[in-house]
Order: C-alpha cells, then structure tokens, then sequence
C-alpha cells in the first residue's frame, strides 16, 4: 500500500533550525555582530542596502548576517521589511551638489575648481594579498590630510552646461515623480522609473550590460565626467509645517559620463548625459547605471535602438535580482503535475513519431 | 465628524466581499457591514463602498451635500473632481444620473481604467424586473431596480457594446447592493 | 498533519496588520480584483509588493489573498494538487501566523482555495473562490516578448499567433504542443493563460460555480474568470483540445478519472501511479473503507 510523502511541517522546521547552526558556524570562534558587519564590511552593507531600496546601515548589517554574507537573499530581506513600514511624504531631491564630498575625481578635466579628490578607493592599490590582515589586532595608521579643503565643488556637467554644449534635460513638471514601489513600470518606462529601477538593480546585470556598451553593443562613447561620493543632506517637508526639515545625512555615490551625440535637424550636436546614483560608497554600480541610462535614451533621442541595453524591457524587467532570483530558484519547488503532463505529451508524440516511421519502413519494403 | 468604520480593517474586508461577490455574480443583491454613523444624504451601502475602494489614489467625483463630501474627504483622502469624465470613482446620490457615455471608459489597451459608478437607489430586488445574462450568470438573474432613469437600460446597452472599454456600476440601496459589470447584457421586461 | 492542528491558534501576529498587507496595498488589490471580473480574462498591472517569500513561490496568489481574505474564511492551500508540499505548507503557515485564519485540507470545507498548478477534482461551488498562483501570466510570451506589442494584440484581439504555432504544432506531430499552460479563451474575448495546470485541468475552467482569481506578483498581474464563464482552450475544429491524464487507474485509491502523479519506486524501471490531488483520494478511500 503506497502512502504519500508527508510531513513537510517537520521537515521545515527541522531545514531551519539547521541552516541557524550552519549560520553561527564554528561557537569556538566568537560570534560576528551586526556592528562588526556595518563597520569592516561597509561596501557589502552598501550594495545591501542599495539594491534592498532602503538605507539603514544597522538592517542592512543584520540582513548580511542572517543571509550568512548572501547579499541578494540580504537584499531581499531588506526589501520584504522596507515594504511593511508606514510611509512619510516624499524627500526634497537630495542636493549632490551640495555633497560633503570624501572623493571627487573627473576623468575629462585635469584639474578643475575644488580639485580632484582620490578618497578612500581601491583605485591604484596592488591587488596583492596582505597577509598582514590575517594577524589580527593592528589598527591602520590615519592620513595626515583626511578631510578634503571644504572649497566649494561645482559639478562638472555643470561647467558644461554652461558652455551649452550639454544637453539640457527636460523640464520636469511639478507633478509627483512615479514610484516604482507602488506601480508597476509602464513601457516605454520614462527617466524617473528607469532611473529609479537602476538604483535598485544588481550590480552585476548593469555591470555586464554597460560593459556590453563599450563593447560596441550599443555605440557609446562614455567619458566619466564626474564620480563624486559623500554625504548629502536629507530634508522633507511636512505639510503641516510647510518648510523643510533635515532628517540626516546619507552616503551616496554619483556617476555622471557624457556622450557625445551627433544631433539633428533641430538639435545641435552636443552631449548627453548618462546618470548614476546609489545609495552608499559603490562606484560600479553608479558608473555602470550611468552606461546603460544612456543606452536607454537612443528611443527618446530618436537613435536606432539595436543592443540589449538599448531595450527598456529587457533591461529594466530583468535588472532586479529580487525578482530574478525568486524565479530562477522557483524551479526548485516541486514541479511534478506539469512535468507528469509532459511526460505523456512526449510519450504520445513518441508513439506518433514510431509509428510514422514504422509506417514508412514498412511501405518501403 | 460621523465615525467610518467600527473596525476599518475588517469591515472593509467585509465591505469587499460583497463587492466581490456583486460583480462577480451580476444581479444578487450583497448586504453590507454599515458604518455606525452617517453623513446626511448617504444610506449604509454606498459609504460602506466609497470606505472600502477610495483612497489618495482614487479621484472622486460625488453630487452629495457638503457633510457627505468632508466625510469622505476625511475619511478616505481622496481628491474630490468637478468634472464626472476625469474620476475613477463616482458616487451619485441625486435625481440625476451622469450619463455614461460621458464618463471614462479607459482605452481599448487599458480598459481596467474604465470608472466605477456607485449609484445611490431607492429598491433593489431580485427575482423580477430587468433580465440579465453574461459572465457570472449561469442561465439568467432578474433585478428590479427603482430609481434610476428611464434610458438606463438603453445607456448600458451602449456601454456593453464598448466592451472591454467601459464603466461598471454599483446600485445601492439602504444597506445593500448589486453590481453590473461591462460584461453584462441588460433586457428589459420578464 | 491534520487541519484541526491548525485551528488552535486564533491569535495573529501583533507585529503586522490583519493579512500582512497594509491597508492601502489590500484597497488597490482589492479595486484591481474588481475591474479584473468586470473584464474576464484580461491581464490588469497593479503595484505588487515585495512579499516575505521569494517572487515566483507564490507572491501573486498570496496577495490576492491576503486582499480578499477574512475571519470567516477558511482557507486551502494546495500545490501540485496536495497540502502537505512543502511550499503549501509554508503558504498555509504564514495566513495561519499573520492572519489567524482556520484553514483546512478539505476541499469541501474551504471557502478561499490557493492553489499552485492544480485545480481540485472535486466540483467547486458557489461558495468558493480559487486563488491561482501565476508564474508568467502572459499567455504569448513564448511567442511575442515584448509586453508593449503583446498588450497590442490583446486590444485587438488578435491571436494569431497562438493559432500558427498550434498549427505548426499539430502539422509536425500530430498534436498541440502544450501540455500544461495550454491557453484558453475567456468569455470569447480574451486568451489567457490558465496558468501551469495541466491541460487535464482545463475543462474545470468553463462554467465553474467559483470564483477564479489569478495573481501573478513578479510580472505584476492580475486576472480573473468570474463564475460561470466561457472558458474554451484554444483548438481547432478537426483537432480538438483533448486533456490527458495517464491511462491508469490510482494505486491509493483506484480512481480512474483522477489526475495521476508518477512515483519512481525503483531503479529498474517500476512505476506506481496515485492521485495528485490528496484529499480527493483520502475521501476515495474512505469511501472505498466504508463499503467494505
């Protein structure tokens, strides 16, 4: 007598309590806390946080450790939380101009007003191992000059706008930005949801595909104009004061590359402008969503569109790993009613495929 | 201000249900879970449904005396619109009726933008009154309506035939309802 | 396992609203729900959220619910036509935690049916809705991948090119394609995809008594079939759709009409079939138990 499989309840439980073990690993060692996380393994709470759409250093650090240093299911767990809390009204546009810069550099202008600034960067390390790390106990010796001057920075799209030949952006109207978290994303998707879209994409997917666009997939000439990192002021204002308020600072990173483009009847050829912005100290990112932003603007400039990166569905409806990893890991669950289906199907079809030759062997003789 | 209500959550659950239920079997006539208290001019079935689908999402146009329209605007958030053509949401208490024809119907890509009409009527009954047939309807329902305007039936003709572009309505009368979706077809007479 | 152990706890989860979803998430679902009966069978976007589990495990249909369920319900949650699968399980669990609610695995008995692939054997009534878990509500996406153009061709109703590849199907090996998914036609108007139900499943679609809701939560959909509605799955005249089930009879029960899983009992080949759909084949047995 055959009995089914049961006891999925147990079988859950027990799969649980296991992955908590495996979690905390060795107990010899000593336990690893959020704080620890969000100090040494800040540009993991970056992405974390980036592509969770929510900037809480402290969540983010604890979504790292109960994902046992996964960053996408860290990502996700973040995002499941960001969706259960009340929301305010909208920030003001936070003002990078503004930015408390900790490093501003500019690849098209040798010097500039306000200066390059390196910052903390991995740029021209040695990719060399430091054994030295693996002793524990030394604190690193801190730069003589630490902060930068405090001379104001003016952004570099900015002296290009003033010579004109920057593209200038579209006039916004005063209506309420769409908000990717509420509603689904129409296509053609206009810049805010790109954008907005982008911020919150893997790393990974936006690094492959502005890479495809320096590749020739996608006929971009980028130059970094500007990649700035800092803090930046966040301000709302409640309508019930009328003025706004800070609520603090954040970290982000801002990318921005132009394009040269050959213009047409009407417009001038001039620059344009590809966008990045992420939440945290996280440059690929920024610098690979400002790639494939302008990628994402020949529909709007009236170029052909013709590479992967070009197209808004295959790249917005693709780029978030929340959703891509949940049906991707979805084959897992079980699939065997649609699977037994195809079973017969292929045996029917098999059943034909003899019998027709069996026929046409047979007519042969 | 008149309370909404007694239990937002699960009132609006239950005022849902019977939505659900109305416009998904057209011409069973739905009771609902009334709020405690009223404004003038709004019987329990109607605010029941402006509390259970308005929202700051849903521009509302509305013909309801002023303590009706700061209930709801209190109530619900939702920015109240002159013009019945631009809302998604319409709740009509009065002798008129805003001729379908008139009201947004979406496009043939979007039809779900279509408005919603919530008509305030003096009866509902079923068994006997307009024959109704379509999706959610096995063989036929009878509804008798009282207190909408003579041409109604020539006017949802006229909506069906848009289908799937189209408004869908919801008759109320006292503490209960019936729905016709777009899909429905309306005779008189049987 | 059984459904009274789940009926013990009538308390929710104080750290989150009744159903988990926020109020104005549950308002916007539940206006899209409406619009979607209004239109059988037409796809309708709407503002998905993420959700404690990962999209593609079932985010669409447990929103969905979550939107239409109450205290009075009494919920089934089925995937691949049993209770006890581990996602099922894990669906149950968390309307059981957030929203107190008494849930069953009798078909019988529920009020609000989720379901993952299946559509029970025993006839659903009046009393019931359906609640379908979506992985790509689309039903020409294999054809046409550009949601712009297909949502186009829904507006005109123009389906041919479900039609041509049927046919070339049919001209290469004698029979359609799909086994599952297999696209209907709702209330003449719209295709639809009824989801990954085998095609054995298809026919319970037409003039159900039930409510079907589909939610599909990663690809941002929702659709619906009110009761008792066309449902026909796209064929043609000389080739008609045809549901297959495997030509054997249950090993649990000895049902003949049941849709069968296929159990591997060996490596040498041996093969058992049962009933995919457990409660349907314990209430066989008992039945079977009490004539005897």
């Amino acid at each position: 007598m055959y009995v089914a499989v049961k006891g999925g309840d147990a079988a859950i439980a027990a799969a649980h309590a296991w992955l908590a073990e495996q979690r905390r690993g060795d107990t010899a060692l000593p336990e690893l806390s959020a704080a620890q996380v969000a100090e040494q393994l800040g540009l993991a709470v970056d992405r974390v946080m980036a592509e969770g759409s929510c900037h809480d250093r402290e969540l983010a650090a604890l979504a790292i450790k109960q994902a046992r240093g996964d960053l996408i299911e860290a990502a996700f767990l973040l995002r499941a939380y960001r969706n259960t809390l009340t929301r305010f009204p909208a920030a003001e546009p936070v003002d990078t101009g503004a930015m408390r810069v900790r490093r501003r550099i500019s690849a098209t202008y040798k010097d500039m007003p306000g200066g390059q600034v390196l910052g903390p960067t991995f740029d021209y390390t040695h990719r060399l191992l430091d054994f030295a790390l693996l002793a524990e106990g030394e604190a690193p010796t801190p730069p003589e000059e630490s902060e930068a001057t405090g001379a104001p920075m003016p952004r570099v799209s900015d002296i290009l706008a003033q010579e004109g030949l920057m593209r200038r952006e579209p006039p916004g109207d005063d209506a309420p930005p769409p908000d990717l978290t509420r509603d689904p994303l129409p296509f053609p998707a206009p810049r805010a949801l790109r954008l907005q879209s982008l911020a919150r994409g893997d790393e990974g997917f936006l690094l492959g595909l502005g890479y495809s666009t320096q590749r020739g997939y996608g006929n971009a000439h980028p130059f970094v104009a500007e990649l700035r990192m800092g803090e930046v002021e966040v301000l709302i204002t409640p309508p019930e004061l009328g003025f706004p308020i800070s609520l603090g600072e954040i970290t982000v990173t801002e990318c921005q590359m132009v394009n040269q483009f050959a213009g047409q009847a009407d417009t001038p050829p001039q620059f344009t402008r590809g966008y990045g912005l992420s939440l945290g100290h996280s440059e690929r990112k920024a610098m690979a969503m400002a790639l494939v932003d302008r990628a994402l603007m020949a529909r709007d400039l009236g170029e052909e569109v013709t590479a992967p990166a070009q197209d808004h569905e295959f790249v917005l409806l693709h780029a978030d790993n929340v959703e891509a990893t949940g049906f991707v890991e979805h084959l897992k669950l079980p699939h065997h009613v649609d699977f037994q289906s195809e079973l017969e199907k292929l045996r029917s079809i098999r059943a034909r495929w003899e019998a027709a030759r069996n026929g046409v062997a047979e007519a042969a003789e | 201000m008149k309370t909404g209500f007694t239990d937002p959550v699960l009132d609006a659950q239950a005022g849902f249900r019977a939505l659900m239920q109305a416009m998904a079997r057209p011409g069973r006539v739905q009771q609902v879970i009334p709020p405690p208290e009223l404004p003038a001019g709004l019987e329990a079935a109607a605010a029941a449904t402006i509390l259970t689908l308005a929202d700051a999402e849903t521009p509302l146009w509305t013909d309801a005396g002023e303590e009706a329209r700061a209930w709801i605007t209190f109530h619900t958030g939702a920015p109240l619109v002159a013009e019945p053509a631009s809302a998604m949401l319409l709740l009509n208490t009065g002798a008129t009726m805003p001729a379908l024809a008139t009201l947004h119907a979406g496009e043939d890509e979007t039809p779900q933008d279509g408005a919603t009409l919530i008509r305030q009527v003096t009866g509902l009954a079923e068994g006997s009154g307009w024959r109704l047939t379509g999706p959610g309807i096995e063989r036929e329902h009878h509804l008798a309506v009282m207190g909408v305007p003579g041409d109604f039936p020539a006017q949802w003709r006229a909506n069906a035939a848009r289908f799937p572009r189209g408004v869908d309505v919801v008759l109320c009368a006292g503490g209960r309802l019936a729905a016709l979706p777009r899909s429905v077809a309306l005779r008189e007479g049987g | 396992m059984t459904a009274s152990a789940h009926m013990q706890a009538p308390d929710t989860d104080p750290g989150y609203n009744f159903a988990y979803l926020d109020e104005a998430t549950k308002r916007m679902i539940r206006r899209t729900l409406l619009k979607a009966i209004a239109i059988p069978g037409h796809q309708i976007p709407f503002g998905a959220r993420e959700m404690p589990l990962p999209y593609g495990w079932g985010t669409g249909g447990i929103q969905v619910t979550a939107s239409i369920l109450g205290p009075d319900d009494t919920l089934k949650v089925i995937d691949q036509g049993a209770d006890d699968t581990t996602n099922a399980v894990s669906i149950r669990r968390f309307f059981h935690r957030v929203a107190g609610v008494r849930t069953t695995t009798r078909t019988a008995e529920a009020t609000i049916i989720q379901t993952r692939h299946r559509i029970p054997e025993r006839p659903l009534t009046e009393g019931q809705v359906m609640v379908f878990q979506v992985p790509m509500p689309e039903p020409l996406f294999k054809l046409e991948p550009r949601l712009a153009e297909t949502r186009r061709l829904h507006a005109l109703g123009d389906y041919s090119l479900a039609q041509v590849k049927l046919y070339e199907d049919i001209a290469r090996q004698g029979e359609g394609g799909s086994s599952y998914s297999h696209p209907v036609m709702v209330n003449h108007r719209y295709l639809m995809s009824p989801s990954p139900i085998p095609g054995f499943d298809n026919p319970k679609l037409h003039m159900s008594p039930a409510l079907m809701l589909f939610g599909a939560g990663r690809e941002k959909k929702i659709y619906a079939v009110p009761p008792y509605t066309s449902v026909v799955s796209l064929d043609f005249d000389d080739h008609p759709f045809r549901p297959v089930r495997a030509p054997h009879a249950c090993a649990a029960c000895g049902s003949t009409t049941s849709y069968l899983d296929e159990i591997v009992t060996d490596d040498r080949g041996g093969r058992m079939f049962v009933c995919s759909d457990t409660d349907h084949c314990a209430e066989n047995q008992m039945a079977r138990k009490a004539a005897e």
